[in-house]
């Protein structure tokens, strides 16, 4: 009896331990992020924590140099984008790029050896170009989402040429001839946490114009019409932005209420620009690169490598643990001011508006004064 | 002492095959065969059949079979008739309800129209073998408790893929068929209607399902440790003293105060039960139907505590004209 009870025990607790193995081993720590009771709280397995933190380390800076001097616009050809950096901090900021993007191909990556610098005639060099507009827009029109840390090319490429999480446009896995495949229900698939959701997610929230909006906002219905599937695509879309983050909902919402925006952190307010800001990524700046890309830089719909959530992020809850990388790389925090007869004609017409403008108030301050007058008049 | 606390039944009757009470005319519609198992005696009753089919339970396991069928073809079509990929993926595949766009129209086959056809085929299985309760209780010169409880279930079947569909307008609204696909749905159907949690009839539901599972341990308990005394063979146990029924009485009278007797004990498990799945029921059938939201209907009727601002600046939504 006593060896059986030993052996039952023993079986007992290999199992437990083989059922055990997806799990983060205790302790956890638990940090209170929203009222008491509620469940609003990060848990961090310490252990995970230090995976992270060791995959967000930030490269060294290469010393900053002077924008004193000749700018690069003056004095190569053919620099769009980064005209307006001093010759100096143009270098300084190729010689990173080569770093960040191409370390073992180096320069070649995107100039063809023996070729002027200023030649168009790798697509890589293109898509460069299109790449660092793309950071410089992010970092001065989504503050909303990028914050003060801002973003380079070092967010998402992380040393690789293409960055490791990206996508394309989702095509169904094999199926029987005449099955409507409803892109849901597959096994294993990154895309959709390993759910049995739909795997593409991305293309109706983050390149089409989808708006995640589960929930009606009155008690009784109004006229609300989400439908199930709907609701179970945005859930995948959450599954895909609590992955690539590396939090629960709560991070954003409280979950007794995921509609409701007053019970909600403001890190969801943050994560809602993210959305509008990955749209126009994809959109304005990634997928017009489609038409000279290589098809093998193509997903099988024919479509560019575009950016979701995991691409900056990559498992930490601000991308780089919220290093900021931007103070050592400013020339990437803005776009290129406009050339100078652009800006000439825009101060000419700013000019006239405001002339316009001047005139206006002080006509309606004359009728105003005429009318207090009349008023006076009458009073008397 | 030891003897009495066991995993498994202790004492197996070994015994001739036996077919039961006669049952007349009727009795054409049992299969003749029966067997015996000392491992199922372990669990229960050693002697495997005879069962009573009858033109009911043919018709219902006919059509049972084919809407398994339909299920697992689809299912294999959806990974291109691979074996090995059915069984590796065969929690997430699924045969889902037509699409929102279809409305309660009839759809193609491959886009819900296979889901519709199972419906209907397994909605007439569950309802025959219902029947068949029924049928076999009255041979048995038995009341109708099995067949009342099985409609409550069948009920809260009824509405999640038939009767709350219907309301709403749409097939897109019900349960697809599928392991983890329907827990999905389960998930979802809660955050698109504003947390289930606050639907009272979903609380009511809860209620009875825990209720079910203490009263089950606590009157399985009770038999189980009165069966030194008996319990088990409940014979004369009801109106004699000192008996395994008196005993377990007293425990539960010393023990609380009241005590059921060994007939009412299996009137509350029934009552549990069925007001499980009706409560269910109906907690889903006013969901979307009536309620939009079940947090704001619960904010609105003061079920839902408020909380105060999480931060000094109030989150707004991004959307709405004013913020961001």
């Amino acid at each position: 009896m006593k060896i059986l009870n030993m052996q039952l025990f023993a079986g007992t607790a290999l199992l437990s331990a083989l059922l055990l193995t997806g799990c983060d081993l205790p302790p956890q720590e638990t940090v209170q992020r929203g009222y008491r009771g509620t469940g609003m709280e990060a848990v961090y397995s310490p252990e995970v924590l230090q995976e992270v933190v060791a995959a967000n380390q930030v490269p060294a800076a290469i010393p900053a140099v002077s924008s004193e001097g000749p700018k690069a616009g003056d004095i190569y050809k053919n620099v769009e984008a980064l005209g307006h950096l001093s010759v100096g901090e143009f270098t300084r900021l190729m010689a990173a790029i080569t770093q960040w993007v191409s370390p073992e191909q180096g320069c070649n990556y995107c100039h063809v050896a023996g070729e002027g610098f200023e030649q168009d005639t790798l697509y890589t060099k293109k898509v460069a170009r299109v790449m660092i507009l793309m950071t410089q827009n992010a970092n001065e029109n989504w503050g909303a989402h990028v914050g003060g840390a801002g973003v380079t090319c070092y967010t998402c490429h992380r040393g690789n040429n293409v960055p490791e999480q990206v996508w394309t446009i989702g095509v169904p896995p094999r199926h029987a001839e005449g099955h409507n495949h409803l892109m849901q229900n597959v096994a294993h698939q990154e895309s959709s946490v390993y759910t049995s959701l739909s795997i593409d997610p991305f293309t109706p929230y983050l390149l089409e114009d989808g708006v995640a909006r589960a929930q009606g906002g009155t008690a009784l219905p109004t006229g609300h019409t989400e439908s199930i599937r709907s609701t179970e695509h945005i859930y995948s879309l959450m599954m895909h932005y609590s992955d690539a983050l590396g939090v629960n909902c709560t991070h954003c919402h409280n979950s007794r209420a995921f509609g409701s925006w007053e019970q909600s952190n403001s890190e969801r307010v943050k994560a809602w620009h993210g959305q509008q800001m990955v749209k126009s990524m994809n959109n304005d700046y990634i997928n017009p690169t489609n038409d000279w890309l290589p098809e093998y830089r193509q997903g099988p719909m024919g479509d560019a490598q575009k950016v979701n959530c995991a691409t900056c992020h990559q498992g930490a809850y601000q991308p780089l643990l919220g290093a900021n990388m931007l103070a050592d790389y400013p020339n990437l925090g803005s776009l290129a001011p406009a050339p100078i007869d652009l800006i000439e004609e825009a101060a000419d017409a700013i000019e006239g508006a405001v002339e316009k403008a001047v005139e206006a108030i002080e006509g309606g301050m004359e009728s105003a004064s005429l009318d207090q007058a009349e008023s006076a008049g009458e009073a008397h | 002492m030891r003897e009495y606390q066991n995993i498994f039944t202790t004492v197996q009757v070994s015994a001739p095959d036996y077919s039961g009470v006669p049952i007349g005319d009727a009795e054409r519609n049992r299969t003749k065969g029966m067997v015996h198992n000392h491992l199922l005696g372990k669990l229960g009753d050693a002697q495997l059949g005879p069962i009573y089919l009858g033109t009911l339970g043919v018709f219902s396991l006919i059509t049972g079979l084919l809407a398994f069928l339909i299920i697992g073809m689809n299912m294999l079509a959806s990974v291109n008739w691979d074996p090995v990929q059915f069984v590796r993926q065969l929690f997430w595949l699924s045969l889902d309800p037509p699409g929102p766009q279809y409305g309660l129209s009839i759809p193609p086959l491959n886009d819900g129209g296979w889901w519709l056809i199972t419906g209907a085929l397994l909605t007439l299985s569950i309802m025959l073998w219902w029947a068949r309760t029924f049928q076999i209780s009255r041979n048995l010169g038995m009341s109708n408790y099995l067949a009342w409880a099985f409609g409550a279930a069948i009920s809260l079947y009824l509405v999640l893929g038939f009767i709350r569909p219907i309301l709403m307008g749409s097939w897109n609204e019900a349960v697809p068929f599928g392991i983890f696909p329907h827990l999905d749905w389960t998930a979802a159907f809660s955050l698109r209607y504003g947390n289930l949690f606050y639907n009272p009839f979903h609380m009511l539901s809860i209620a009875f399902l825990y209720g079910s599972a203490v009263l089950f341990a606590m009157h399985g308990a009770t038999i189980l440790a009165t069966s030194r005394y008996g319990a088990d063979r409940e014979i004369d146990q009801i109106t004699d003293r000192g008996t395994a029924a008196e005993r377990g009485a007293l425990f539960w009278r010393w023990c609380m105060g009241f005590n059921a007797s060994m007939e009412s004990i299996h009137r509350w498990a029934w009552w549990f039960a069925v007001l499980t799945v009706i409560t269910g029921a109906i907690g889903i059938l006013l969901t979307g139907t009536v309620v939009e939201n079940w947090y704001l209907w619960g904010m609105k009727h003061g079920i839902v505590p408020p909380y105060p601002a999480l931060e000094a600046t109030p989150v707004l939504d991004p959307m709405m004209e004013g913020a961001q």
